[in-house]
């Protein structure tokens, strides 16, 4: 793991289990809404130890990372970069989750000369969030990650099978919710609904894209990623079944492939 | 977006864990007799053993038989993950071996199993882990016993035999302010009728041999992560430091809630060798596709059977939280509303010479030292599962010479009863 001070407030990212060395090619891992880098264990350990340096970051509010939280995808696109910069890093591979996926998005749209490829996992752009999941992340956050988790996977993940022995997916997700903090919750998923130039930004990216689809995601389904894909000048689609939103955890092997194919 | 709907107990005992087998479409659990895995490729190979791939390297460490029986009791638990072991005794030196090393102190129930009492007295002393032994009811006591070296609290869901009823709440709010986690053996209740991660417990350990499994046919334990617990407090070194045993592994920095059941996967079971093997898997398994069946027909021929003994003029006493002057009456009410499972104790007229011909003339139930078969069972614990006690343990525990220990099976009631009643009009015969 690496702490780095970015904004005067520490801010940490998993390395993948290896020492970070800024002089091998970066890939920066940013997790989904009121989440954090645990998302991507087994994929940064990939990376990690097949020649990359890695970032699986915690964004301000997040994990161990300290607040306050950010409340904008624009800001917390650019708070990637900054976070980078902190590690001496030039450029970077960047791969999104859900939230992330339009951090990422963001942050390749705002440095293109730092970027050298995007992954979007779970991804549309807009990213609209309804009205009573909105509500009640403000006003009952108990409920509303109970809402989450419920939809976030899919309905074959819902009996489980996980690749990763003994774990219960949507149980660890659950916990993983619960870990975080209420208003960050609420912050989150505001900034989701309110992003409004995904399209736009994706337009302005001019490094390979890769739009990563689960077929069973009911948050982002299959035909807004690749919706979002049209938007780019070089994006590319990999649909991965038997997956919902939660492709890192629910196939995390599959998820993997696609990306170690791209990166 | 829809309200939250997750599957129900019923449905995950029945599916949780497993997927239809994609080649022969076997609906079962496929038995995975087999002690190794063809890897696909060295590279797949080098991933899996990293942990950056998912799947099964070695039947010691994992087994996908014994991976379905894991998850689904972590999700009846309503945890973020489970491990399976060889006996319950060996998931509760799982647990004690992951959170401490010599040195660590451990607060428990007095009112525990015989079995995991003599491990907690006698025999992790001699490998530097001591315990303290409280009043299960006396949630003070268990503040009062934390030490600085105090790296778990344990005790049961229902006490061994007294059935004292934990107050898990309670117990789990001085854990957690001395930042030190609670384990709960849910054995006699088990996931159906209480679910201790819910109220506050970070582990739940299980006798699968008991009710999960529910035929007699198969020793197993189990292990399942509440996800709840920081270990991130500085006591935790096996969680939060890097594990050169892996590499320099962190496993709360790269699995978050479910750092505890990986570190005891991937050292535990690896190199203590605890684990079980996928045939006991399948027959727990088989008893767990039924669990909230069974459970609601033990505790049915329970009550009946509690009532028929209240009423004897043979029977001096009966233990049974439902009855309203047991102690804890209120309490499991509350953490209990289903029922308070099929294990009693009641004391028979006459003492110990009474005991021994009441034991002796029973025809249906089987005198041994097991519960939560689905055959009707009985126990002398002063003779049998508590005889490594001396006088003053045995007084301790609330075992007296009287105390005859029931497990209800789910034959039919009247018979149950009616052997019961043979044997109580024999024992008290001169």
């Amino acid at each position: 793991m690496i702490e780095l001070e970015v904004d005067g407030r520490t801010a940490h990212a998993a390395t993948g289990g290896k020492p970070f060395d800024a002089d091998l090619p970066l890939v920066v891992f940013v997790h989904g809404a009121n989440m954090d880098h645990t998302v991507w264990a087994l994929q940064s350990r990939y990376f990690a130890y097949n020649g990359h340096a890695v970032l699986a970051l915690d964004l301000p509010g997040h994990g161990r990372s300290a607040g306050p939280g950010l409340d904008s995808i624009p800001k917390m696109g650019a708070w990637i970069w900054r976070l980078v910069d902190a590690t001496g890093a030039k450029d970077a591979a960047l791969v999104g989750h859900s939230m992330g996926a339009l951090v990422t998005l963001e942050a390749a749209r705002q440095a293109p000369n730092c970027s050298r490829a995007l992954a979007l996992v779970g991804a549309s752009a807009p990213m609209p969030v309804s009205d009573g999941l909105l509500a009640a992340t403000r006003e009952d956050p108990s409920r509303a990650r109970r809402m989450i988790i419920s939809y976030a996977y899919g309905q074959r993940s819902h009996v489980g099978g996980m690749r990763v022995p003994g774990l219960w997916m949507s149980g660890g997700g659950l916990s993983l919710l619960d870990r975080g903090d209420d208003k960050v919750l609420a912050q989150d998923f505001s900034a989701c609904n309110a992003y409004d130039e995904g399209p736009q930004a994706a337009a302005e990216v001019t490094c390979p894209t890769l739009v990563v689809c689960g077929d069973d995601d009911r948050m982002t389904p299959e035909r807004a990623g690749r919706a979002l894909a049209e938007s780019f000048a070089d994006a590319r689609v990999t649909v991965i079944r038997d997956s919902g939103h939660m492709l890192p955890t629910e196939q995390p092997d599959r998820t993997l492939d696609a990306l170690a194919a791209f990166l | 977006m829809a309200e939250p709907k997750f599957l129900d107990f019923e449905t995950l005992a029945l599916h949780a864990g497993q997927h239809p087998d994609p080649e022969f479409g076997a609906r079962a659990v496929p038995i995975y007799q087999t002690t190794s895995y063809v890897f696909p490729d060295t590279e797949t190979a080098a991933s899996m053993f990293n942990l950056e791939r998912g799947g099964h390297l070695y039947s010691r460490i994992s087994n996908p038989t014994v991976a379905v029986l894991e998850e689904r009791l972590a999700a009846l638990e309503k945890g973020v993950g489970g491990i399976c072991t060889a006996s319950g005794m060996a998931a509760l030196h799982l647990a004690i071996s992951t959170l401490m090393d010599a040195g660590g102190h451990v607060v428990a129930s007095k009112s525990i199993y015989g079995g995991s009492y003599n491990i907690l007295c006698h025999t992790l002393p001699r490998f530097g882990i001591t315990t303290s032994f409280v009043d299960p009811r006396d949630p003070a006591a268990f503040k009062a016993a934390i030490r600085p070296k105090t790296r778990l609290i344990f005790g049961e869901t229902l006490g061994n035999p007294g059935l004292e009823v934990m107050d898990i709440p309670a117990i789990a709010e001085i854990a957690h302010a001395a930042r030190i986690p609670l384990m709960i053996d849910n054995t006699f209740a088990t996931p159906h009728l209480c679910q201790p991660l819910t109220m506050g417990a970070d582990i739940a350990h299980h006798s699968a041999t008991k009710f999960l499994g529910g035929h007699g046919v198969a020793i197993g334990g189990a292990l399942v992560e509440g996800g709840r617990f920081d270990w991130e407090t500085g006591d935790f070194p096996t969680l939060t430091e890097p594990y050169e045993g892996y590499h320099g592994l962190d496993f709360s920095e790269e699995f978050g809630p479910a750092a505890m059941i990986m570190r005891a996967r991937a050292e535990g079971l690896r190199d203590f060798g605890y684990c079980m093997s996928p045939q006991t898997a399948f027959y727990i398994l088989m008893g767990v596709e039924t669990l909230a069946v069974r459970m609601a027909r033990h505790v049915e021929n329970t009550r009946a059977v509690v009532e028929y003994l209240v009423a004897h003029e043979a029977v001096d006493w009966v233990t049974y939280p439902e009855l309203p002057e047991h102690p804890d009456h209120d309490l499991a009410k509350r953490l209990l509303p289903k029922g308070c499972g099929a294990i009693f104790s009641f004391g028979i007229k006459g003492g110990r010479d009474a005991g021994r011909k009441f034991i002796e003339r029973l025809r249906l139930f089987s005198h041994l030292a097991n519960v939560g078969d689905a055959k009707s069972l009985v126990i002398h614990p002063a003779s049998t599962t508590h005889q490594q006690m001396s006088a003053d343990e045995l007084k301790a525990a609330g075992v007296g010479e009287e105390l005859v220990r029931l497990s209800i099976g789910l034959e039919n009631a009247d018979d149950i009863k009616e052997d019961l009643g043979q044997a109580l009009r024999a024992s008290q015969r001169s």
